[in-house]
Parts: structure tokens; C-alpha cells; sequence
């Protein structure tokens, strides 16, 4: 069977689909103009299927709307860690592979202290983990859990970490013990907060479930490297009436990596593409595991943690748990979790508009990129990187790149004339050069006859400006 | 470490303590027995210290389970037992499968190299070891270049002597660095640059020809008309050698010389690496007017790696589209793939100071560089060009780790959670 007859067989959906089982009375109260335009929105998952009011509202549709919501549930299913605005969504997955849709529910990252940590330390590293944060093409990229684990496997000792974690921060938490006593006293403080039980195991399972079901909590199952007794123990807790669950095949680094890998992979293939929904629950790596190893070098550990980390977070997982705070493990994680996690549909954008480099004067150079986020940072990259003062008009062709764009027709003389009014860079040179992108050379002509500005082709990639400007500037007829 | 550690510092030189954890690190983790590295000495016995292997923890025994905490909410029977139920993979086969790329050829083959390299071969999507373990494992090849450049110096420090020696530098990457190809980067032709003439640029790769004897790969400047002048040189004073040209590109084809750059690797004996930037419909393209001149088993492709942080999800994505397609029966796109990895240092937060929380850089980097390729390594890439010494080691080393089953041991981290640091 091939990749697209089993992907058919389990979650394709068509706009036509989701129309069939709509009310298909036009009425317009979800806003849109009629339920074909609704349900080609619904589809790409832009709008949830509850804005149509009538579905939800009127017996005569309930079977329908029933229906609908097992059509539209995803492959993984939504989990929320936490209560109210302090919570985290996790999996929610709609598609193995990004490219099918997009990845819904970026990856949290939780940290981890321990019950026998002196107070000052426990606060301190809980600050810390708050406190990450580091800006990204104009986001804010921070860490989103805190797990506390039980080391003490003393139920006073565990309820009072917990208590003085759940004080300092809002964070979402995550409660880590095998022990069901230990876990029953620290839920009784803060179970309105809704915390990650970890973990169900096959020893434990009847226990958990109770409290799970008590305090209404999420539920972990910890099953390291046998699928068959996770399955099993998902069905049995799912017959024990837990819900909300989340699955930790085990994550064992270095020469279990092969394990590690192939049970996410396989987990997610039978739920995302065989629709099996007992493994259809977010997958939980702990890369933390590198630490039980005792006699390597602190930075070594460090590393280990985070490339498994990225790996784990490519192949499938849900939601991590770390220990490492280290800037440098921690950047890469949450930089390549935003990429993935970035819309493929949608070509990420930045402002157009003028950019000042340095300290440009009325004879600096004045060129152009377009406002595909990708290409905008590079060029603002080399550009940095060579020092040169200069201005860069930012045109605005979507976000889509300069090669794409021309051939598209969506970056033309006109746009590029229109975005040099507007940036009035006219009144901040006295020249009127414009240096372009070598891969919008053939705008050449037309761009000198609209703007009257002289056109220079620049390099087409602009790791080349630096040379180009070298030698052509400032231009020798100027 | 301890007395050890305080004795690295002393003798380290420059920058005090952040900067000697580059050099360690690579040292820990190569386990490479005594080499010297920015007046580091490691020998083997102090790295006998680090060894990988678990303290094996004993399962805690469970508690007695207390009482039923409270009653049920729903009265319906609840389980008393485990129910069991077999877990199976699904296991899916595809029509296509990727072509076998050898690069490198020995004397038997016409060649001179002591190793060659097989790369492809893949009849499953990567590392989807229920279905199928890779034929080949993924390779690596580490960068040189011919002429001093410019790097950060996270990267400068592990090379500096041979800098200016291409057949010393590609030496040390095979014999220190474990490389299992050499990427010799022909910077200096760009006629920005060096102008270099192709009579001079492939005596450079004789010369490393000469002093390393795994598979070659040649890389241009990235000017068309330059690159195809100089790789038809190369292909002819390296007959025979199963070299990799990097790369042939449609801008070639524009210019109207493809073809005979094409024709000179194909009378050579040698592969050619074609080049798009990330969009399959070109990609199958260029395939299409190689297979003009070359056999399909010469043709390995590069669709792009873009940084992690600077695009890698476009990387990531038409690399997995690629290797899918190409599985399903797309026959132009069932070519292997080749990772730059070394582009990871594009991106600002791979050597930029950033401030003292982000640092130490000299980990940073490499760590930038190493994730980067294994994020590749994932999307289904076969080959990748690296540069940094740890980079490379780590990336060799979850090849390994990914191939080597059967070795998850349960015990070993059943008790995580009580791990203490």
C-alpha cells in the first residue's frame, strides 16, 4: 500500500466532506457567506466547526455534529496540562508530516527540580526557568513547564516542593513520582492546577487512575520500550474511564537511540496513518535520561541532552523534559521547535518597509530584498556582518522570495517603484542608484524606465554584496 | 575531572575557562587517545574517566498501594487487570526505492582510493528501522578549503596550522577527525577572489588526492561558467576517481554548459551533485537533463539546507517530501541527498555573542552545526558536508547508535525520575 492510499483511507478530508453534514442552510451566523465557504475553511483547520451555531444549538443536527467531530478529531489527541490561561495545549496532531497540514501544539519544554533541593535553590532554578527567554524574528521564545520530581519519595517532602513551586510560578506543572502516596499528597494542594500526573506504569496503573480520576488530572503512562503493554495499558485505563492521557515509550540515549527513535516513530505512524487510537495520545521524551549516566563530564552530558532533545522533538514528541538550563542546550531547542512548528502554508513575513543599516549618509547605497522572512534575515545578516552603511528597502511580495516572486509576477517594477516612494529613501540620497538582487535582474530595464532611478544587478546571493559593493560603488559615472 | 581540569587551565593559554570547553568537549567525546589541540593535552588515560555507561539503578520497589482514595465517580466496572493486547507496527512497502551512489573508486575500479563510500539504497522512509535498516549508513564528508578563509572561531581553532595547506588540512580531518570523505572547496577560483585557473585549482586536488586516500568530493565558487571550466579540468587529471562535482546547477544549464560539464563526468568516471534551491519541480528538472548525459547511479542531490534558525524547516520538509515522493515511485527524485551541513554556521546564533547566558560559543557552534545535521539526518539525508570535529563525531556516533538495535535495556531508566545530579 502506498503512503497516499493508507493517508485516504484514514483523514482526508475534503471541504465537500465536512459541507455534507452541514445544516446547508446558508444562514451565515458562523460569519461566513455560505457552508461551502465555511467548510473549506474548517477543513484547513482555520476555523473551528462549534462557530456553526445551529449545528451545536439544534437537536435535528446532534448526529451530524456528532459525526463531524470524529471526522475532524485529530490523529493525536489534545491534551491541556493546567487551568485557565496557565495551561499548556499538548499534541493535538493532525498529520504525521508537516508538509500534510501543519503541526499543531508546539513541543513545551519542561524543566525539572527535585523535592530535596534547599528552598533558596528550588526558587532560584524556578526564577531561572521563568526567565528564559530570547527573541527571535520578533518572537519571544520561552521554556513552559516546570517538573517537579519526587528524589525524597517522602509525601511531606514532595507536597511541600510542590507547594512552594505551584507559589512561585504559573507555569503548568508536571508531578513526577512512581509513588502513588506521594503523588495523592501533593495533588490534594494542587490539583486546581491541573498538573501532569507522572507516571502510570504497569505496577501503579490501578492507583493512578484513581487519582487521575479524582482530581481530575492528566494522566502519564511510562511503559519504557514495550509497546504491547503500553497499548494494553492505555485500553485498560481508557476501561478504567481515564481520558486524558500522555505516553512515554521510554527515551534511552546512546546505543538505545535506535529503540528510542523507532518506538516514536512507530507510535505515531499507527495513529496518525492506521488510526489506531489506543497510541493516539501525545508522546512524552525526557532527555533528561542522559543524566543517569553517572561518570561522564557535566558538558558532555549537556550536549547529549540536547541534540537527543531535537531529535526527539523532529521525531514526534509532544512534549519534552529536561535538565539542562544551559542557554546553549536550551537556544538551538527552542529555535528549531518554532521552526517546526511554523506554518508551511504560510511563508513566514516580516515588515516591508525601510531598514537603516550603520550610519548611512546621502551617497551610501540603496537596495532592495523582499519581505520573505527567510531572505530578509540573510540579507540583514550579511549586511551586518560586512558593516556596510546602507539602506535596504524591504518590498513587500507576501513573504514570498525574490526568485519566486518575479516569476510569479508579484515582484514587478511597479511594486518595487510603489515601495520606493513610500520608503522615502529619496529624501535621504542625493544619488539614484539602485542596487537589485542579481535574481530580479530581468526588472532591469523596467525599473530604470518607471523610477528613473539607474540600476545596478547586485549578486544573486547576498553573501555577494560586500565583493559587489567593492567594486561598484560608488558608481563610476555617478 | 578535578586536579586535571584545573591543570587544562592553567596550560590553556587563551581565554581563560569558557574557551578550553571546545577542545575538551571534543575530546570527551571523541575518546580519541592523545592529539593536541590549542596546547590541550588529553591522554588516553585520563579519558578512561569518561566511559559511557549507566550506574545500573535498581528498580525502587513500590509501596504498598494505599486505600482507594476515593469512590468512583462513574459506577461501571472498572478493570481489575491488564487486558492484554499485541501492539504491530504498520508496515507499509513502497514502490520505489533510492538508487545506490558509490563515491570514490579503488585501484581495481579505475581508481586510487584505499575506501570508497555507498551512499542510498533506501527502500523505506529514514530510520524507520521497523520496516528497514539503511543499507548504507549515512556519511560524512568534512570541508576544506583551498585557500585561508575566514571562520569563527569556534571552527578556526580545531585547524588553524593547515589552514593554508589543503592536502594537511584533509589530512587531519580523515585521520583526527574521522571524516569518511573530504570535501575540497575550490573557493579560491571565484573570479571575485582568486581567480585561481582550473590548472592550478586540480593540481590542488591531486595534491589531496595524493594525501588522503577516501573518496573526494570537489567543490566550485558558485560562479557557472568558472565552476563548469574547472571541473571539466578536474574531471580529467582525476580519471577514474569517482569524485563528486559540487555542484551542477540549472544556472549552468542557462548558460548553456551543463552539458559539458556533464559529458566531462560522465567520460571521467565521476558523480555529479545537482544542485537546487528548494523546489522539487526544479530539482526533478536538472535530474531530467542530467540523465541526458549521466547514468543514474552518478547523480546524488543537494535541495538545500538552510540553518536551523534560518530556514531549516523548509530544508527539513522538501527532504522529506523528496525521499517520500521518490518512495512512492517518483523515479526523478530517487537520487540520494547531501546535507551542507557546515551552512548551520549561517545563522547568527550559531558563533554571534549573544551574551554570557548563551554562552560558551565554542559549544554553541558545534552544537548548532550537529543539529542542524541531524535534523537532516532525519528528513532522510545520506550524505552531509560538516566542519566541526565535534559536530561530526557526534553525528558518526548517532548513525551508530541508530543502527546498533536491540540495545535498549528498560532497568536502565526505569527509575528516572529519583536520578540524582
Amino acid at each position: 500500500m502506498s503512503e497516499s492510499e493508507i493517508k485516504k483511507g484514514v483523514r482526508e478530508l475534503s471541504p465537500l466532506d465536512i459541507y455534507m453534514l452541514l445544516p446547508r442552510t446558508n444562514c451565515g451566523k458562523c460569519g461566513e457567506k455560505n457552508c461551502m465557504a465555511f467548510a473549506a475553511k474548517v477543513v484547513n483547520r482555520e476555523v473551528p466547526i462549534e462557530l456553526c451555531t445551529p449545528l451545536i444549538e439544534e437537536e435535528k443536527y446532534r448526529s451530524q455534529y456528532a459525526k463531524l467531530k470524529d471526522l475532524l478529531a485529530p490523529a493525536v489527541k489534545e491534551i491541556v496540562i493546567g487551568a485557565g490561561e496557565n495551561s499548556v495545549k499538548v499534541g493535538g496532531k493532525l498529520v504525521m508530516y508537516r508538509h500534510e497540514l501543519t503541526y499543531h501544539n508546539p513541543t513545551p519544554i519542561a524543566i525539572d527540580v527535585t523535592d530535596e533541593m534547599p528552598d533558596d535553590e528550588l526558587l532560584k532554578r524556578v526564577k531561572e526557568i521563568e526567565d528564559f527567554t530570547y527573541d527571535y524574528i520578533g518572537r519571544t521564545l520561552r521554556l513552559d513547564m516546570i517538573a517537579i520530581r519526587s528524589t525524597s519519595n517522602d509525601p511531606d517532602k514532595f507536597k511541600s516542593a510542590v507547594e512552594k513551586v505551584a507559589g512561585a510560578t504559573n507555569l503548568p506543572l508536571i508531578l513526577c513520582t512512581f509513588n502513588p502516596e506521594v503523588m495523592k499528597a501533593a495533588l490534594e494542594s494542587v490539583y486546581e492546577r491541573r498538573p501532569l500526573i507522572y507516571a502510570a506504569t504497569r505496577e501503579n496503573w490501578r492507583d493512578m487512575a484513581e487519582l487521575s480520576l479524582m482530581y481530575n488530572c492528566p494522566l502519564a503512562v511510562f511503559v519504557p520500550n514495550d509497546l504491547s503493554l503500553l497499548k494494553s495499558l492505555v485500553n485498560t485505563l481508557i476501561e478504567y474511564g481515564v481520558e486524558d492521557l500522555l505516553l512515554d515509550p521510554g527515551t534511552f540515549p546512546e546505543d538505545g537511540l535506535s529503540e528510542t527513535i523507532n518506538n516514536f516513530t512507530m507510535i505515531r505512524r499507527n495513529a496518525c496513518k492506521g488510526d489506531d487510537k489506543l497510541l493516539g495520545f501525545p508522546l512524552i521524551g525526557v532527555p533528561m535520561t542522559v543524566w543517569l549516566n553517572k561518570e561522564a563530564n557535566k558538558e558532555v552530558l549537556q550536549w547529549k541532552e540536547a541534540y537527543l532533545a531535537a531529535m526527539l522533538m523532529t521525531r514526534y514528541a509532544d512534549l519534552l523534559i529536561m535538565h539542562s538550563l544551559e542557554g546553549w542546550v536550551l537556544l538551538p531547542n527552542v529555535i528549531l521547535r518554532f521552526n517546526l512548528y511554523t506554518d508551511p502554508r504560510k511563508p513566514v513575513s516580516v515588515e516591508p518597509g525601510l531598514r537603516v543599516f550603520g550610519n548611512p549618509d546621502e551617497n551610501s547605497p540603496v537596495m532592495f530584498t523582499t519581505n520573505y522572512a527567510l531572505t530578509y534575515f540573510t540579507v540583514e545578516s550579511d549586511i551586518k556582518s560586512a558593516k556596510i552603511d546602507c539602506y535596504l528597502i524591504v518590498v513587500d511580495t507576501g513573504g514570498i522570495s525574490v526568485e519566486s516572486s518575479v516569476a510569479g509576477r508579484i515582484l514587478t517594477a511597479q511594486t518595487v517603484a510603489d515601495a520606493i516612494k513610500k520608503s522615502g529613501v529619496e529624501g535621504k540620497v542625493k544619488h539614484r542608484y539602485l542596487i537589485i538582487p542579481g535574481l530580479a535582474a530581468r526588472l532591469s530595464g523596467e525599473i530604470e524606465e518607471l523610477t528613473g532611478w539607474r540600476v545596478l544587478v547586485g549578486p544573486r546571493d547576498s553573501s555577494g554584496i560586500s565583493a559587489f559593493l567593492k567594486e561598484k560603488w560608488p558608481p563610476k559615472n555617478a | 575531572m578535578g586536579e586535571k581540569e584545573k591543570g587544562e587551565k592553567e596550560k590553556n593559554s587563551e581565554g581563560g575557562g569558557i574557551i578550553k570547553l571546545g577542545p575538551k568537549l571534543l575530546e570527551l567525546l571523541s575518546k580519541l587517545g592523545e592529539i593536541e589541540l590549542e596546547n590541550v593535552e588529553i591522554n588516553a588515560e585520563e579519558l578512561e574517566i569518561w566511559v559511557p555507561s549507566f550506574v545500573p539503578s535498581a528498580i525502587t520497589a513500590q509501596p504498598p498501594a494505599p486505600a482507594a482514595p476515593a469512590p468512583p465517580k462513574v459506577l461501571v466496572e472498572k478493570p481489575a487487570e491488564i487486558s492484554k493486547i499485541e501492539f504491530k507496527p504498520l508496515i507499509q512497502t513502497y514502490p520505489g526505492r533510492i538508487i545506490e551512489v558509490q563515491l570514490g573508486a579503488t585501484k581495481a575500479e579505475g581508481g586510487s582510493r584505499g575506501k570508497t563510500v555507498k551512499i542510498g539504497g533506501e527502500a523505506s522512509p529514514s530510520f524507520y528501522l521497523f520496516e528497514e535498516t539503511p543499507p548504507n549508513p549515512p556519511a560524512i564528508s568534512a570541508d576544506v578549503f583551498d585557500m585561508k578563509i575566514s571562520l569563527p572561531k569556534a571552527l578556526r581553532m580545531h585547524i588553524q596550522d593547515v589552514m593554508e595547506d589543503p592536502a594537511a588540512w584533509a589530512k587531519l580531518a580523515v585521520e583526527k577527525f574521522n571524516a569518511d570523505m573530504i570535501t575540497v572547496h575550490l573557493i579560491s577560483t571565484d573570479p571575485l577572489i582568486k581567480n585561481t585557473p582550473p590548472d592550478e585549482a586540480s593540481k590542488t586536488i591531486e595534491e589531496v588526492l595524493q594525501a588522503v586516500d577516501v573518496p573526494i568530493i570537489v567543490g566550485g565558487c558558485g560562479d557557472p561558467k568558472k565552476d563548469a571550466e574547472v571541473f571539466k579540468r578536474v574531471a580529467e587529471v582525476a580519471h577514474g576517481e569517482r569524485v563528486m562535482l559540487s555542484s551542477l546547477t540549472l544556472d549552468m544549464a542557462e548558460a548553456g554548459i551543463l552539458g559539458e560539464v556533464a559529458e566531462a563526468a560522465k567520460k571521467h568516471g565521476h558523480v555529479a551533485l545537482a544542485f537546487t534551491a528548494i523546489e522539487l519541480n526544479r530539482a526533478k528538472e536538472l535530474n531530467r537533463r542530467l540523465y541526458e548525459y549521466l547514468p543514474k547511479d552518478s547523480i546524488v542531490m543537494d535541495l538545500t539546507t538552510a540553518a536551523l534558525g534560518y530556514g531549516i524547516e523548509y530544508s527539513f520538509t522538501i527532504h522529506e517530501r523528496a525521499r517520500l515522493a521518490a518512495l512512492s515511485g517518483d523515479e526523478e527524485l530517487q537520487h540520494p541527498t547531501s546535507s551542507g551541513s557546515t551552512n548551520a554556521w549561517a545563522a547568527r546564533e550559531a558563533w554571534m555573542k549573544l551574551g554570557s547566558k548563551w554562552e560558551p560559543r565554542e559549544l554553541r557552534g558545534p552544537l548548532w552545526e550537529t543539529i542542524t545535521a541531524l535534523t537532516m539526518l532525519l528528513a532522510g539525508v545520506d550524505m552531509f558536508m560538516m566542519m566541526h570535529p565535534a559536530a561530526i563525531h557526534t553525528v558518526k556516533e548517532v548513525i551508530n547508535n541508530l543502527l546498533a538495535r536491540g540495545k535498549a535495556k528498560p532497568e536502565e531508566i526505569a527509575d528516572w525520575i529519583t536520578v540524582k545530579m
